[in-house]
């Protein structure tokens, strides 16, 4: 009963529309232009903040720094990072058990003068870690070369790959691949050569890097933490170890070999540490889920009940992330003013015609009217028209919007990304639209006289 | 049995300060089946007169019963539905829709009609009165295709949609010449003698007026002559 009622008005108002054809599509374009240029907006807004978010990304906002907690001795602090807690299962084990973490990597952290023939430089980071620090910085486009692999990090090799500012103040411009240069005096094979990233927000040089396999830097070169136990490795520390300078700071995890186990035994159990771990949580959203995971986790292999006892530290980058955060809700609210201001100028056209169709079918309302139409009927009518057109506007805008972000897409080689939601809202938004819009002049159409209206020339 | 009874019906508009009385106490009973002429001069209120008989309007005062139902202080929109149901109009310039079709604009009354009625019930409907009125071959053709007398003929067809008790013919033959006009006049007579149908026609014209059975005279909002029935359908 009531379903045969509204096919009626939505045919009545469907053969109205067509009865005009030319002023239809000019009525439309209004909303064809305001829903289209939404929607262009919208993909190629989403696809932009996407890629600055990728580009925020790669600066590191997505980084997460676990740090071991603070060592303290008789009172006296040590500073972050002085207590030896972190190891490199840990990390492991973050990979494997948090699903918010896209990528960690343990770190061990040296420092020293690198040589090459008769060239020297002394490099702003020389960093032990797995393949996977390229991966928690984004940063596996490599220049050259190739990254080292598990393996190097299982056998100790020595092999590293370095930035470009150690290529080109150690190499001058030569190929560094396969050459041998000697970081701390122990000899490493270049297998890579990382592309540029430049300076960090505070202004260091980020290329001006060694990196190795943890292991090597750990046992082989002997970084600033090493343990007690890594003085008995086959290599020679070059640096003094915290333990030969305060003893007493340091309880021995396990029973140190006596000289002959250690020489029966060249790769004696050791418990090893490494300086921190980095991680990379999946995206911007996650970074505090991926910190809850951590913590939990971290607090069941270290056996902490209270949380006060933690020996360690996350730290995110805050403000980098809400700097990316407040971008892209800048981006989204400015589109959305662009849109809501595209549209109204769009149902503004819709009234001005309706006003006009109202004023010009007087004569078909007063015998509407006469043959027994109600106000209302009349209202409905003139409303379901307007509401046809802006949904009909809005459809062909959708598919112009659509076509013009992949044109844009193919030709300018903007990122653009297709968003639902807005098709969804540009729907809603221009029945919306013809709701508002249509009502005033359907309004005004149903308070006709049907007298005067008929008698109208 | 009376169709329609007025009693002491007055109207008076109101322009501004002004007031100004159109009709001033009209009392008229037409019996079903009578064809009426409702005559007078331009400013007689004979148009008011109809436009309150056609239910497009309601009276400042007095009493309208049609069909034995007080119906002048009814709501608008059960105005519309009395319109609906109980009357057929045909206009002086037929009032066709524009490009819609001769059967698409006899159909239209019917999407206003509260009962279910079904799309092939109005489309059988609407063909047997555009046969009914002799255009049965211009069913598809729009208004502008058609002749004066032609869309004169859709605009009764119309009318006639919803079987309605009473119709109304304003002007009819005004925009038609003199042939066409006897043709529609013709169809008229037809449709009161053979389906029984009220028709009033208002008009000015005399020559028309004689078509009918009794010509009711409006001077200056009062009946001049005319206002009882003389012996009813023939």
């Amino acid at each position: 009963m009531r379903l045969f009622r509204v096919m009626r008005i939505l045919r009545t108002a469907l053969r109205a529309i067509r009865k005009n054809p030319m002023r239809t599509a000019l009525t439309m374009l209004g909303i064809i232009i305001g829903v289209g240029a939404v929607i262009a907006m919208m993909e190629i807004g989403t696809g932009s903040s996407d890629a600055i978010a990728k580009t925020i990304a790669k600066m590191g906002a997505n980084t997460l720094l676990v740090l071991p907690g603070a060592a303290t001795s008789g009172g006296i602090g040590f500073g972050a990072g002085s207590s030896m807690t972190l190891t490199p299962q840990d990390c492991d084990a973050i990979i494997r058990d948090c699903p918010a973490v896209k990528s960690a990597a343990p770190l061990v952290r040296a420092r020293g003068q690198a040589v090459y023939q008769d060239r020297n430089w002394v490099p702003m980071s020389i960093y032990g870690t797995t393949e996977n620090y390229l991966n928690v910085r984004d940063w596996t486009d490599m220049a050259e070369g190739e990254i080292f692999t598990d393996k190097d990090v299982r056998n100790s090799t020595k092999v590293c790959i370095i930035g470009q500012t150690i290529a080109r103040e150690l190499f001058q411009g030569s190929s560094p691949i396969g050459k041998e240069m000697r970081v701390l005096n122990i000899s490493f094979k270049v297998v890579g050569v990382l592309s540029s990233k430049g300076a960090n927000m505070m202004g260091m040089d980020q290329d001006d890097i060694i990196l190795a396999p943890w292991t090597t830097i750990k046992f082989r070169v002997g970084a600033s933490s090493s343990t007690s136990s890594s003085t008995t490795s086959s290599t020679t520390s070059t640096t003094s170890s915290p333990s030969q300078l305060y003893p007493n700071s340091q309880t021995s995890l396990y029973p140190v070999p006596s000289n002959t186990q250690a020489a029966d035994n060249p790769q004696p159990a050791r418990f090893t540490n490494v300086d921190q771990i980095v991680a990379a949580a999946n995206s911007t959203v996650e970074i505090p889920q991926a910190i809850n995971e951590i913590t939990a986790l971290l607090r069941e292999r270290h056996r902490i009940r209270n949380p006060k006892d933690d020996d360690f530290n996350i730290r995110n980058m805050t403000e980098m992330t809400n700097a990316l955060s407040s971008t892209t809700t800048l981006m989204t609210k400015l589109l959305l003013a662009v849109a809501l201001i595209s549209l109204i100028v769009g149902g503004v056209g819709i009234m001005n015609i309706m006003l006009v169709s109202v004023t010009e079918r007087t004569r078909e309302i007063g015998l509407r009217m006469a043959v027994g139409a109600r106000a209302k009927d009349i209202l409905r009518q003139f409303l379901i028209e307007a509401v046809v057109l802006c949904l009909a506007g809005g459809i062909l805008g959708i598919i112009l919007g659509c076509g013009g972000s992949y044109l844009i897409t193919r030709f300018l080689r903007w990122p653009t990304e297709t968003s639902v939601p807005a098709i969804v809202a540009s729907v809603i938004v221009s029945a919306s639209v013809g709701i508002v819009f249509g009502y005033y002049p359907a309004w005004k159409a149903s308070r006709l006289d049907p007298i005067e209206a008929l008698r109208y020339e | 049995m009376e169709l329609i009874e007025l009693k002491n019906i007055c109207k008076t508009y109101y322009m501004g300060d002004i007031d100004v009385p159109v009709l001033k106490g009209i009392t008229l009973s037409i019996g079903k089946g009578e064809f009426v002429a409702l005559m007078g001069a331009s400013g007689s209120g004979k148009s008011t007169l109809m436009n309150i008989l056609g239910c497009l309007d309601h009276p400042t005062s007095g009493e309208y019963w049609l069909e034995q139902r007080e119906i002048s202080k009814v709501s608008a929109d059960e105005r519309a539905n009395l319109r609906n149901h109980k009357i057929g109009f045909v206009f002086q310039n037929f009032n066709l829709l524009p490009r819609t079709s001769a059967l698409e604009n006899v159909m239209m009354p019917l999407s206003y009609t509260h009962e279910h009625v079904s799309d092939s019930e109005v489309k059988r409907r609407a063909e047997e009165l555009m046969n009914r009125v002799g255009l049965g071959d211009r069913m598809h053709h729009e208004p502008s295709e058609l002749s004066g007398g032609q869309q004169q003929r859709v605009a009764i067809a119309r009318a006639l949609i919803n079987r309605p008790s009473v119709l109304f013919a304003d002007e009819p033959t005004g925009n038609l010449d003199s042939k066409t006009s006897e043709e529609v006049l013709a169809m008229f007579k037809q449709l009161n003698v053979e389906e029984g149908i009220t028709v009033i026609i208002v008009t000015h014209d005399p020559n028309v007026a004689r078509h009918t059975q009794r010509q009711i005279h409006i001077h200056d909002g009062l009946i001049a002559n005319g206002q009882t029935s003389q012996g009813g359908p023939q």
